[in-house]
């Protein structure tokens, strides 16, 4: 009845859907499957927020972005140099972190959403460079080159301390992740949401209905400059460590690989390529430590050519079918 | 009575080419008004410094008496200057009912709501059904627009315009491209639109412009050549210069 009545299809979109609990019985069941890998875990969550924040900006949004580190490496400083001034306690920090990276993301959001195409892609890519640059310079504050050494962090929720194995680790991040992801879902089914990607599709139209499309933008590129900082605070909290290249090209290139993987301005494209991706990384560079990148290179092409809206896109296809 | 919209001098040049001179118009409220002339007379950038895409070298542009010259386009759609393109202009890959779902939502000042689903709000997609089903387009709602055929797209292109609810409508060569027996029911799109808006339609089909316009304005080269009824229009010789005299030496 449902497919019949376009109205009540559009307003039931944002309703929940069974298989979207599949990530979130995955992600506790791998807490008890491999108890060995928890840490490697960790990662993989907080990359997976960090995945949901380009899916914002691009796969929502359309902005194109090649600098997405900045704000990944703004957060995980942010919170590396609390905790290395004792202020290590790990949820305040992460507040902290994702507050200056969405600063960051306002500010310069300024100057890169006037650009389009290939001069917005530059200027992203430039923004990450200049801060990696000071970073690197910066060693009297950032530790240079070695790394932000000697944080101190405290203990989640005062109870449970960061260990070895990375239990306390991976319950963290997946907590986190879940909060960011309740928020981000909430707003891609809002009418902001919505708004966005009619901008996406069309920005020149959605000025002729009289949307602000600089000011949402902006809000948008914010949010997820916000929630990329938060993910960079997980990654520094989790392993004790910032280096510059957390603001690095690869920081914010191999996330689009991910995302494309997993299939773009799908909500969900994260959550499958991420994994996938890093998995693979982590066995591939077990097997074939000089080449794996090769291997990860010709899935991507195959990906192109075969299943161009990534591992999702393929399934909506075959279902349709 | 105080026009729905005015333009006073209204004046662009780039460079040395001048693709306004100077226009003043009027469109009187409730107006079926036409604007035509030949290739390059200007008029779709006389569509694009009124709603804002252009900014004027001179000049003024008034809604209801009010000025607007100043503000954004995106401010000018608020206000109530909407307009169709000429090449249609709509979100290929989102459905009909959201591409007009999205223009009412604007329009209600709601888009930019994050918390509350836009599913929640049913009254603004209830609202842009009822468009849908107005120019008969119900049947496709669910279907993404790239899938439809062009003349089905123009009339979404409508649809879309309408739900915005405008004080002056714009329409850029409506059926510009649209297969004779389909144009048939834009025109009578537009034929059935609330009588007291004002309508400019900007066309160089002049069988179509004869059919729909009460009133004439004549551009030729960025500058008014005349205004009046259809039949003097008609039977201007300048008019006939310029449309059947061909080029001029």
């Amino acid at each position: 009845m449902i497919a019949a009545d376009p109205v009540a299809a559009l307003a039931a979109r944002h309703r929940w859907r069974w298989p979207e609990a599949l990530p979130w019985l995955a992600a506790v069941a791998a807490f008890f499957l491999f108890p060995g890998y928890l840490a490697l875990g960790a990662q993989i969550l907080a990359s997976i927020l960090y995945g949901l924040s380009i899916d914002l900006v691009l796969g929502y949004g359309g902005i194109v972005t090649l600098g997405q580190a900045a704000f990944f490496g703004t957060g995980a400083y942010t919170a590396g140099l609390l905790a290395a001034h004792g202020m290590g306690a790990p949820e305040p920090g992460l507040i902290a972190a994702g507050l200056a990276a969405a600063a960051l993301g306002a500010l310069s959001g300024l100057a890169v959403l006037r650009l389009s195409g290939l001069a917005q892609l530059m200027a992203t890519l430039m923004v990450a460079a200049m801060l990696q640059s000071a970073a690197d310079k910066a060693s009297a504050i950032t530790g240079g080159a070695d790394g932000l050494q000697n944080m101190a962090v405290g203990k989640v929720l005062g109870l449970f301390a960061f260990g070895l194995y990375g239990r306390t680790a991976y319950l963290y991040a997946l907590a986190v992740l879940f909060l960011c992801f309740l928020g981000m879902r909430a707003l891609v089914h809002s009418p902001f949401g919505r708004s966005l990607v009619g901008m996406r599709e069309n920005a020149a139209r959605m000025t002729a209905l009289g949307a602000p499309v600089f000011a949402r933008r902006l809000i948008a590129y914010t949010i997820a400059a916000g929630m990329a900082g938060i993910s960079g605070a997980l990654y520094a909290q989790s392993t004790g460590f910032v280096a510059p290249d957390s603001l690095g090209f690869d920081r914010s290139g191999n996330i689009l690989v991910m995302l494309l993987l997993g299939g773009i301005g799908r909500l969900y494209g994260a959550f499958i390529g991420v994994p996938l991706f890093m998995v693979a990384q982590d066995r591939l560079s077990d097997l074939d430590p000089a080449y794996w990148y090769f291997w990860i290179g010709l899935g991507l092409v195959l990906m192109v050519r075969f299943a161009r809206g990534g591992i999702l896109g393929l399934a909506a296809r075959i279902r349709r079918e | 009575m105080t026009p729905a919209l005015e333009t006073i001098g209204l004046t662009r040049a780039f460079g040395a080419v001048t693709v306004a001179d100077g226009i003043d118009f009027r469109l009187a409220p409730g107006a079926r008004h036409a604007l035509i002339g030949p290739n390059g007379a200007g008029k779709t950038s006389f569509v694009n410094l009124v709603t804002g895409a252009l900014a004027p070298s001179a000049g003024r542009v008034l809604l209801d008496g009010a000025d607007v010259t100043r503000l954004a386009p995106a401010a000018r759609a608020r206000r109530g200057i909407v307009r169709s393109f000429q090449i249609t202009s709509l979100f290929r890959n989102l459905t009909v009912l959201e591409n007009v779902t999205l223009a009412v939502t604007e329009r209600h000042g709601a888009g930019g709501g994050m918390i509350r689903p836009a599913g929640k709000r049913r009254a603004l997609i209830e609202e842009a059904w009822a468009g849908l089903e107005q120019l008969g387009l119900a049947d496709e709602a669910a279907r993404p627009v790239r899938t439809l055929a062009y003349g089905r797209q123009r009339l979404v292109e409508l649809a879309v315009a309408l739900a915005l609810r405008p004080r002056v409508l714009l329409l850029d060569e409506p059926a510009a491209g649209v297969p004779a027996e389909e144009a048939g029911r834009i025109v009578a799109a537009v034929e059935g639109l609330p009588a007291e808006l004002a309508v400019l339609i900007i066309e160089h089909d002049l069988e179509l412009v004869f059919r729909l316009a009460r009133r004439i304005t004549v551009l030729v080269a960025g500058r008014v050549l005349m205004e009046g009824s259809p039949a003097e229009v008609a039977e201007d010789p300048r008019v006939r210069e310029v449309y059947l005299g061909g080029r001029r030496a």
